[in-house]
C-alpha cells in the first residue's frame, strides 16, 4: 500500500485548495472537513442519508462516496460557500425565516439539495421538492418546514 | 491544567467579545476550549441548584448570564430559557448570555429528558430570575431611599414607578454575588403583563446551523487530538481472542489499543483511523445469545424470571362479565427500535492522571459525571463534562458510549482523543427502545360504559429506574463496578383516561431485554397509548358508537375534552361508528382518533388522522394529521409547534417502518436500507392547534404528541378497512396479511 502523500487540487467555494492524502480513494468528505469546512456532515458513509451533500460542478453529490482523486480539478460548493449569515443564499434565508432546523445535523445537505433543485427548476411544485429531497433524511421531523422554506425561496411561498 | 486561575470576568469578556461578533449562539463549550488552551480551568462557581448565583450572574456591561443545567438538543431551550428569565428579570433576551450543560459551570438540573426541560428546569430559572429581580429592587430601594413597592424593574434597570432615572442592574450589584437562596415563594409576574413569554422569538442557533458556522460535537477538535474508531465485536457477547497488529502496519501512524475486550484504532487523521478500523484483523469468540426475532413476543411472555406488580387497581380490579356486556381481548406488540440519529455519535476527551474533560452531546452531562468518575477511578470533582450539540438523540443514543470510548482511549494514549462512530456502530450499538408486549381485555355495555378494563404488560425490569444500562467501553475494558444510566419510566399511560367501573394494570417486570434498553422519546408511552387507545376503539366498535363520542362519554377533564373537540373540529368529524361503510374499496379511506393526558398529569393531546389504504399492496398513505395540543402556558409557540410537528413525524416513522432486525448474535439492521425511516414523499399534511393557557403551569411539549400517533393511525386503518393492526410497524406486508385475515 503506497503511503506517499499526494496533492489533489480542488476548487472549493471559489478558491483553489489543496487536499493532501496518501489515499486517492479518500472520500471528498474527509478532505473538506480536514480543511476545516465542517458544515458538510458525516451521516452514513454509504450515500444513503444526504447529510454530506455538496455541489460538485454544480450537481448535488454525496461527498462520502466521491473520491478526492475524482474531485481533482473540479469545483465544489459547500454550505459555507453558498452564503453566510450576513449574505445568505435564498434557501438559507428561507430556512432561517421558517426556523427549519431542530438538531440541524441534516440541514447542510438539505439546503445543498434544495439549492441544486432551484438552480435546475426555479419554480418547483411541492411534489417536485419532496421528490428532490427524498434522499435526504431528517430524524427530528422538520420535513413540513423544509418544503415550506424551499417553496418560499422559490418565490412561491405563502 | 489544574491551576484555578481564570477569573470569571475574563471568561465573561471572552463571551462578550464573541457576542459582539454577531453570534448570539455562543456555545460556552467553546469558551471551555479557550480556557483549556490558555492552560486554565474556570474559576469555581456556585453550583448548588438551591442558590441564585448558580443560575444567574449580572455582568458589568448591561448583560446577564444564565447558567442552565438543561441542554438544547434542537428543542429550543436556548431561546425559551432566555424568555423565561428575561421576563421575570425584566431584561431583553439579546442581553442574556447563555451557558449550558457544563458540570463546571452550570447547576445540576437533572437530565434533559422526560419532556421536563421547561416544566421543571425552566421553572427553577423562573424562580431564580424573579429572586434576582426582587434582590435588585431591594438594592435600588436602599440606594434611592425609596420603598420597594415604588420601584419597578424594566429593560435591565430598576427605576421609580413614577418616572425618574433608573439604575442599571450592574450598578446595583457590581461584581458581588447575590448570595441568596432561590425563593420558592417569590412573587412572579402576572402572565397578563408578559412581553417575552408567549412570543415566537427566533431560536438563536438557527442562522449558524443554516450557514455552516455552528460547531457540533462532530466538528469540535483540540490541539494534538488523535482520531479513533472502536471495533465492536461481530457478536454482542463475543470475547476478543487475538488482534493482528501487522494487519494495519501499512497505514502510517495507525495504532491499536486493546484493553481486554475493548478494541480500537487510533490515528492522526480521521480517514486513517477509518481505514485502519476496516483493515484490522481480530479474532473473536462466537456468541449467539439473542432470542429468535420472530419469537420475541413469545419469549417475553414465557420469561420465568419476573416480578409482578399491580400498577393500577380501581373498582373491584378484575374483569367482570355482567349480563349485556360485550367483552373483548387483544394483544399488542411494539418492537425494539433505534434512536436512529442522523449523525453517528461522537465525543472528545482529554484525560490526565488526575483529571478528565469530556465533550459530549449527551442529554445528561451532570448525571454522567458520577459514572465517568467511577470507571476512570477519579474523584467526581476532577471530571468535567461539557455539552456540545450532536445529531438529535431523542433519549439515549450512542452519545454516552462514544464519550466513554473517548475517555478510556484518551487515558490509554495520553493525548486528547476524538471518537466518531460509524453508521453501523450507531444502528448496531445504540441502546434500544425495549420491546413491549401488552394483553388487553375489557367489557363494555351497549351505552358505551366501560365495565371493566385490564392491561397486562411485559416490560424489562431495568425500566423501573434501576441503574442498569452498562456503557459498552467500561464493560468491555473490564473496569470495575460500572454505574450505568437509567432508561425512562415506560410503564405510564397503560390505563385508560376514561371512566371505567373496574381497572387493573398489571406489569410483569422482566429481568432482561435482548438488547440494552434505553429511553426513546416519550419512553414506553407510544406503545402503551397504542394499546390503550386502539383497545378503546375496539370497545367503541363493540358498542357500535362513534369513537370520539365514546371517549367523551367517559371523560370529565375539561382540558381533555377541549383538545378532543378542537381536533374533531379540525377533522370536520362526522359522527358514525367505525369501520367505514366503504371499507371494501380498493383504495380504502378512513379516519382515526386517539387521545392522551400525558403521564395522567402533563400535556393534553388529541390527534386525528386521515389515511388511504391500498388493499392490493397493503400500503398506507397517511394524508393528514390533525392535532390539538395543550401544554399549559406556552413559552414559545413556534418552538412548541416545532416539537409537536417533530413528535408526529418521528413517531409516524416508528409506527410505519421501524423495527430493529437481529439474528442470534447481533443487530443486522445497521444502515438506512435495513432500518428505513420516514422520507419526504411519506410526509402528510399537518394541522396543529396549540391551546395556550397563560395562567396554567407550562408543561412539556417535546414528547406528549408522540404517544397518540400509532393508535390514531391504527384506528384510521381500522376505519378504512375493518382490519385491526396490533403490531408495530405497519409495513405493507403486515397490513396485507392483516387485511387477508379479515
Amino acid at each position: 500500500m503506497a503511503s506517499e502523500i499526494a496533492r489533489y487540487r480542488v476548487r472549493i467555494n471559489g478558491v483553489e485548495r489543496t487536499i493532501e492524502s496518501s489515499d486517492p480513494d479518500q472520500p471528498l468528505l474527509y478532505g473538506l472537513r480536514g480543511l476545516g469546512l465542517t458544515a458538510t456532515k458525516f451521516g452514513c458513509g454509504l450515500g444513503q442519508c444526504g447529510a454530506c451533500s455538496v455541489l460538485l460542478d454544480g450537481r448535488p453529490t454525496r461527498s462520502c462516496l466521491e473520491t478526492i482523486a475524482n474531485a481533482q480539478g473540479k469545483s465544489v460548493v459547500t454550505l459555507e460557500g453558498l452564503g453566510s449569515i450576513a449574505a445568505p443564499h435564498p434557501v438559507q434565508a428561507a430556512f432561517i425565516k421558517e426556523q427549519v432546523p431542530q438538531c440541524g445535523y441534516c440541514t447542510s445537505g438539505m439546503i445543498i439539495s434544495a439549492a441544486a433543485l432551484l438552480a435546475e427548476k426555479p419554480k418547483p411544485t411541492e411534489d417536485d421538492i419532496r421528490a428532490a429531497l427524498a434522499g435526504n433524511l431528517c430524524r427530528c421531523g422538520t420535513h413540513v418546514r423544509v418544503v415550506r422554506a424551499v417553496m418560499s425561496a422559490s418565490g412561491r411561498g405563502g | 491544567m489544574s491551576a484555578i486561575t481564570a477569573p470569571l470576568a475574563r471568561r465573561a469578556l471572552t463571551r462578550r467579545t464573541m457576542l459582539k461578533a454577531g453570534a448570539l449562539t455562543v456555545s460556552f463549550a467553546l469558551a471551555g476550549l479557550q480556557t483549556r488552551a490558555e492552560g486554565t480551568t474556570p474559576a469555581p462557581r456556585m453550583l448548588d441548584p438551591k442558590e441564585l448565583d448558580s443560575f444567574l450572574a449580572v455582568d458589568g456591561d448591561g448583560t446577564v448570564t444564565l447558567f442552565c443545567g438543561k441542554v438544547d438538543l434542537g428543542q429550543g431551550l436556548r431561546i425559551a430559557m432566555r424568555q423565561i428569565a428575561g421576563e421575570e428579570l425584566a431584561i431583553g433576551v439579546e442581553k442574556i448570555n447563555y451557558v449550558e450543560g457544563d458540570t463546571a459551570l452550570t447547576p445540576d438540573q437533572g437530565r434533559t429528558s422526560g419532556s421536563n426541560g421547561i416544566q421543571r428546569g425552566g421553572m427553577q430559572i423562573r424562580r431564580a430570575a424573579a429572586t434576582a429581580r426582587e434582590a435588585l429592587i431591594a438594592l435600588a430601594a436602599q440606594r434611592l431611599n425609596m420603598a420597594a413597592e415604588d420601584l419597578v424593574a424594566a429593560d435591565g434597570e430598576v427605576r421609580p414607578k413614577n418616572g425618574g432615572a433608573g439604575i442599571p442592574f450592574a450598578d446595583l450589584i457590581g461584581t458581588r454575588s447575590f448570595n441568596l437562596k432561590l425563593n420558592p415563594k417569590v412573587p412572579l409576574k402576572n402572565p397578563a403583563t408578559y412581553t417575552l413569554v408567549g412570543r415566537p422569538l427566533l431560536r438563536p442557533d438557527v442562522p449558524a446551523k443554516c450557514t455552516g458556522t455552528f460547531t457540533y460535537m462532530q466538528d469540535f477538535s483540540l490541539p494534538d487530538m488523535a482520531h479513533a474508531r472502536v471495533i465492536r465485536p461481530p457478536a454482542i457477547g463475543a470475547k476478543l481472542i487475538a488482534v493482528d497488529e501487522a494487519s494495519i502496519k501499512n497505514l502510517p501512524g495507525a495504532k491499536v489499543v486493546r484493553i481486554k475486550d475493548f478494541l480500537a484504532v487510533v490515528a492522526d487523521d480521521e480517514w486513517a483511523a477509518v481505514r485502519a478500523s476496516r483493515a484490522l484483523h481480530a479474532q473473536w469468540t462466537s456468541w449467539s445469545g439473542l432470542p429468535e426475532q420472530d419469537k420475541l413476543a413469545a419469549t417475553l411472555r414465557a420469561d420465568r424470571d419476573i416480578t409482578d406488580e399491580v400498577l393500577v387497581a380501581r373498582g373491584r380490579g378484575a374483569v367482570g362479565n355482567p349480563p349485556g356486556a360485550m367483552t373483548r381481548s387483544a394483544t399488542y406488540f411494539w418492537p425494539m427500535q433505534s434512536h436512529a440519529s442522523i449523525g453517528p455519535s461522537c465525543a472528545v476527551a482529554d484525560v490526565t492522571d488526575d483529571s478528565a474533560t469530556v465533550w459530549t452531546a449527551s442529554q445528561g452531562t451532570h448525571g454522567n459525571r458520577k459514572t465517568f468518575a467511577h470507571f476512570l477511578g477519579l474523584p467526581e470533582e476532577a471530571v468535567r463534562l461539557i455539552y456540545l450539540d450532536g445529531a438529535g438523540c431523542y433519549g439515549m443514543n450512542g452519545h454516552e458510549d462514544a464519550a466513554a470510548d473517548a475517555a478510556i482511549l484518551a487515558r490509554a494514549v495520553g493525548r486528547p482523543v476524538r471518537v466518531q462512530w460509524s453508521r453501523e456502530d450507531e444502528h448496531g450499538w445504540d441502546p434500544k427502545g425495549p420491546p413491549q408486549l401488552l394483553d388487553m381485555s375489557g367489557a363494555v355495555d351497549p351505552s358505551g360504559r366501560i365495565l371493566a378494563w385490564r392491561t397486562e404488560m411485559w416490560l424489562p425490569q431495568t425500566t423501573r429506574g434501576l441503574p442498569d444500562i452498562p456503557l459498552l467501553a467500561p464493560v468491555a475494558a473490564g473496569l470495575d463496578d460500572v454505574r450505568g444510566l437509567q432508561p425512562g419510566l415506560i410503564s405510564q399511560n397503560a390505563d385508560p383516561p376514561y371512566a371505567a367501573d373496574n381497572v387493573q394494570v398489571l406489569v410483569h417486570w422482566l429481568k432482561d431485554t435482548p438488547l440494552r434498553p434505553a429511553p426513546i422519546r416519550s419512553p414506553g408511552k407510544p406503545a402503551n397509548c397504542f394499546a390503550v387507545e386502539s383497545f378503546t376503539d375496539e370497545l367503541a366498535a363493540a358498542a357500535g358508537l362513534d369513537p370520539i363520542e365514546f371517549r367523551l362519554r367517559g371523560l370529565e377533564d375539561k382540558r381533555g375534552t377541549e383538545v378532543i373537540r378542537r381536533t374533531a373540529a379540525l377533522m370536520n368529524w362526522q359522527s358514525r361508528p367505525s369501520p367505514s361503510p366503504n371499507r371494501n374499496a380498493a383504495l380504502a379511506h378512513g379516519r382515526g382518533f386517539a387521545y392522551v393526558h400525558y403521564k395522567h398529569s402533563e400535556s393534553y393531546v388529541a390527534m386525528g388522522m386521515e389515511v388511504a389504504v391500498e388493499r392490493s399492496s397493503g400500503r398506507i398513505k397517511v394524508e393528514r394529521v390533525a392535532c390539538a395540543f395543550d401544554c399549559g402556558q406556552i413559552i414559545n409557540p413556534d418552538g412548541a409547534r416545532a416539537q409537536v410537528e417533530g413528535s408526529i413525524l418521528q413517531t409516524l416513522s416508528r409506527a410505519l417502518m421501524e423495527e430493529v432486525q437481529f439474528d442470534r448474535s447481533r443487530v443486522t439492521s445497521v444502515d438506512w436500507s435495513s432500518y428505513p425511516i420516514l422520507r419526504f414523499p411519506d410526509v402528510p399534511k399537518l394541522d396543529i392547534v396549540l391551546i395556550d393557557r397563560p395562567t396554567e403551569p407550562p408543561l412539556g411539549a417535546g414528547e406528549a404528541a408522540c404517544t397518540t400517533v400509532a393508535a390514531a393511525l391504527a384506528n384510521a386503518v381500522f376505519d378504512a378497512t375493518g382490519a385491526r393492526l396490533r403490531t408495530v410497524p405497519f409495513t405493507p406486508e403486515r397490513v396485507k396479511a392483516t387485511l387477508n385475515g379479515v
